[in-house]
């Protein structure tokens, strides 16, 4: 839920007098909350103590009783400016000093007006429209020769995380990555957020979609059923994948193998290393994975279950593909792109086994979408786990385990 | 030896109502004010032993009798008031000239930040007391505290009719506090009992409070104070100091007494 929020000061001998005290509880009474920063704490009893408050709440019109309410006990407002806007000098050029984003919630000042920043990511910059009072991240390559684009750092702010309300794995901010930690309680904690999500959806409440970013690696390792399961279920709504993991979930639907490996049999078949080569090769005639499932060429697996549960697929390439499959975006700017406009509406992001998937997917997604990163390596859950959010949980633990668990918890019976 | 400025009650009335004592229809009997003013004069100069300074009186000013709301005086430097209320506000130029004429060093406030001198800012040596929200402005006294280098303890006054700080609470010489809980909130009796022990917060009931029991003249031992507040008195008493009780209804038509009426220059 976004908030209204005001900076104000307070300062005088206001520790013993205990009118901080009574500032910050009459805040909480009014029903808003607050930051204390900046706290300078006088050294003699002669010296006055300073205290800069960022006082939160739910509507501009309860900020502006709180502030009302607060002011006759000596805070003032802190008095601020309209943030900078500098024009873009080119098509794909930010300004000098172009603000950089980050992933955490942000505003920015127009016309003495705090204006919610839309579509937040890091590294992105903000174009303002200034006539509109509207601001929206832009990427780099896609900024326009004369944007108005936000430089420096005045008239931006930027609003930390309120800890989550619900007492599981999400709302602690331990970022437990270990190999060596169970892992039972957080995946039954994944579980519980994931039958949540799925009743949201079902009654079409925003921020309920769930998004799995995933390699190769389910398939290889025997995750496929499982994630079959959850996305038959509808606990999984969009897909990131490159090339690979359709095309190893396909080969096991046609070959009973992926890269090679015999499923059934256990060990390497002869000739396997084609089958995937031969898998894509077929659905590039059939034209479509949609088509190769819906004509009932391709049955079982991952891909299958997306058409027929119509989860969004977006497949991203590079440049090891073989291939590559109908649907695999080869221009990573337009992948970026494609990945970027299906954010909207994630309530929670499996980041699954795809170093490649998993850092590209958080550095999308904004601070405020829990986000759960599983890898045998781990490097992985590390870099993304470390976001400085309180809701980045990171698993060192095989991705077809994680799966296969996390699809009991909610009533897979294999 | 302990100087204080006054101010004749010639042109003493109630001429406007800005506190919830003043009514214009309760007169102030003008023989019976000059009466009671000099009878304080008397007590203060020959049983307590102050130094007074007179100001003259100006017509058309009717409280300039309270010179507690001159403004504040430390050594040699004076702070005018600025008052809250526009029929006060008048009152600003005469107290400034008479602190000027004196030779003190004159600091002015910025306008708009309202500070109405003693009657909201008093205390002990180290520590002072500065009442805000009725007629004050809190904001004033971060600044009054680094002009004069004592810590200030802001105290809300929650009661309109202790609309002062001096109304409601009086610091003795020997470090006892006279004063009147209700007229603070939960915060400022807290803070008050941080800082005074028990044994020497003398509280006052509430019906001696109504009759201004705090608005007292504390100089040494002498306590001057309203008349008609025995428990104070016994109060006093009990902790060594002498009571000069003094009758001044007719300053209470005003929602003023003792210490309203008197400025400690030094």
């Amino acid at each position: 839920m976004m908030q209204d929020q005001e900076t104000v000061l307070l300062q005088g001998h206001i520790i013993d007098s205990l009118i901080l005290a009574k500032v910050l509880d009459t805040i909480l009474m009014m029903g808003g909350t607050f930051d204390l920063q900046d706290m300078q704490i006088g050294k003699t009893r002669e010296e006055p103590s300073r205290a800069r408050i960022i006082v939160r709440a739910s509507s501009a019109k309860l900020l502006s009783e709180i502030i009302h309410a607060i002011q006759p006990h000596g805070a003032s407002v802190e008095s601020e400016r309209d943030c900078r806007l500098s024009a873009a000098p080119a098509d794909g050029i930010f300004p000098d000093e172009f603000y950089a984003t980050t992933h955490l919630p942000t505003q920015v000042r127009v016309h003495d007006q705090w204006v919610e920043v839309e579509g937040i990511e890091m590294d992105l910059g903000i174009r303002v429209d200034s006539v509109r009072l509207n601001a929206r991240t832009v990427p780099m390559g896609e900024v326009k020769g004369g944007d108005q684009i936000v430089a420096g750092r005045e008239g931006v702010r930027v609003i930390p995380l309120q800890r989550p309300r619900d007492r599981d794995v999400f709302s602690f901010m331990e970022s437990q990555v270990s190999s060596e930690r169970p892992h039972g309680h957080v995946i039954s904690d994944i579980a519980k957020r994931l039958a949540q999500l799925r009743t949201g959806f079902r009654e079409g409440k925003a921020g309920s979609k769930v998004l799995l970013a995933g390699g190769p690696a389910i398939v290889h390792a025997g995750g496929r059923e499982a994630l079959t399961w959850l996305i038959d279920e509808t606990f999984i709504h969009v897909l990131f994948c490159g090339n690979a993991l359709p095309a190893h979930d396909m080969e096991v639907d046609l070959y009973g193998t992926s890269l090679g490996y015999g499923h059934a049999a256990g060990r390497v078949v002869p000739h396997g290393h084609e089958h995937h080569l031969r898998t894509i090769n077929r659905i590039r005639a059939i034209g479509s994975i949609e088509a190769a499932v819906r004509s009932g060429v391709i049955k079982t697996g991952i891909m299958a279950a997306c058409v027929r549960r119509g989860v969004h697929v977006v497949m991203a390439g590079t440049i090891r593909d073989d291939g590559p499959l109908p649907g695999v975006i080869t221009d990573s700017v337009e992948a970026q792109a494609t990945m970027r406009r299906a954010i909207p509406g994630i309530g929670l992001a499996l980041l699954v086994a795809s170093t490649l998937h998993a850092v590209a997917t958080g550095n999308l997604l904004p601070a405020t979408i829990p986000s759960v990163c599983v890898d045998v390596n781990p490097a992985v859950p590390t870099k993304l786990a470390d976001r400085g959010s309180f809701q980045a949980v990171g698993l060192v633990m095989d991705a077809a385990s994680f799966l296969r668990e996390l699809a009991r918890e909610l009533g897979w019976k294999p | 030896m302990s100087r204080l400025l006054v101010c004749p009650p010639d042109y003493f009335g109630i001429e406007y109502e800005i506190n919830p004592w003043m009514r214009r229809s309760n007169a102030v009997n003008s023989d019976q004010a000059v009466r009671q003013w000099r009878h304080l004069m008397e007590v203060l100069e020959q049983d307590v032993g102050a130094v007074l300074e007179r100001m003259k009186p100006v017509p058309g000013l009717p409280d300039l009798v309270f010179t507690a709301n001159a403004g504040i005086v430390v050594g040699r430097k004076a702070v005018p008031s600025r008052f809250r209320y526009p029929e006060r506000q008048r009152e600003e130029a005469y107290f400034e000239d008479w602190f000027r004429g004196q030779g003190y060093e004159v600091v002015t406030l910025d306008p708009g930040r309202f500070f109405e001198g003693a009657g909201d800012l008093l205390g002990f040596p180290d520590t002072w007391f500065g009442g805000y929200r009725q007629r004050s402005d809190i904001r004033v006294f971060p600044t009054l505290s680094d002009w004069f280098h004592r810590e200030i303890i802001p105290l809300e006054l929650v009661d309109n009719r202790f609309y002062h700080l001096d109304t409601c609470l009086c610091p003795l010489s020997g470090g006892d506090l006279l004063y009147f809980p209700p007229a603070f909130d939960r915060y400022g009796r807290e803070a008050l009992a941080e800082r005074i022990v028990p044994s020497r917060r003398l509280v006052v009931p509430e019906v001696e409070a109504l009759r201004f029991a705090c608005n007292a003249v504390c100089v040494g031992k002498h306590v001057v104070l309203p008349a008609g507040c025995p428990e104070t008195e016994a109060l006093l008493t009990s902790r060594g100091y002498l009571p000069h009780p003094v009758p001044l209804d007719e300053f209470m038509k005003s929602g003023g007494s003792a210490k309203c009426l008197t400025l400690a220059l030094d």
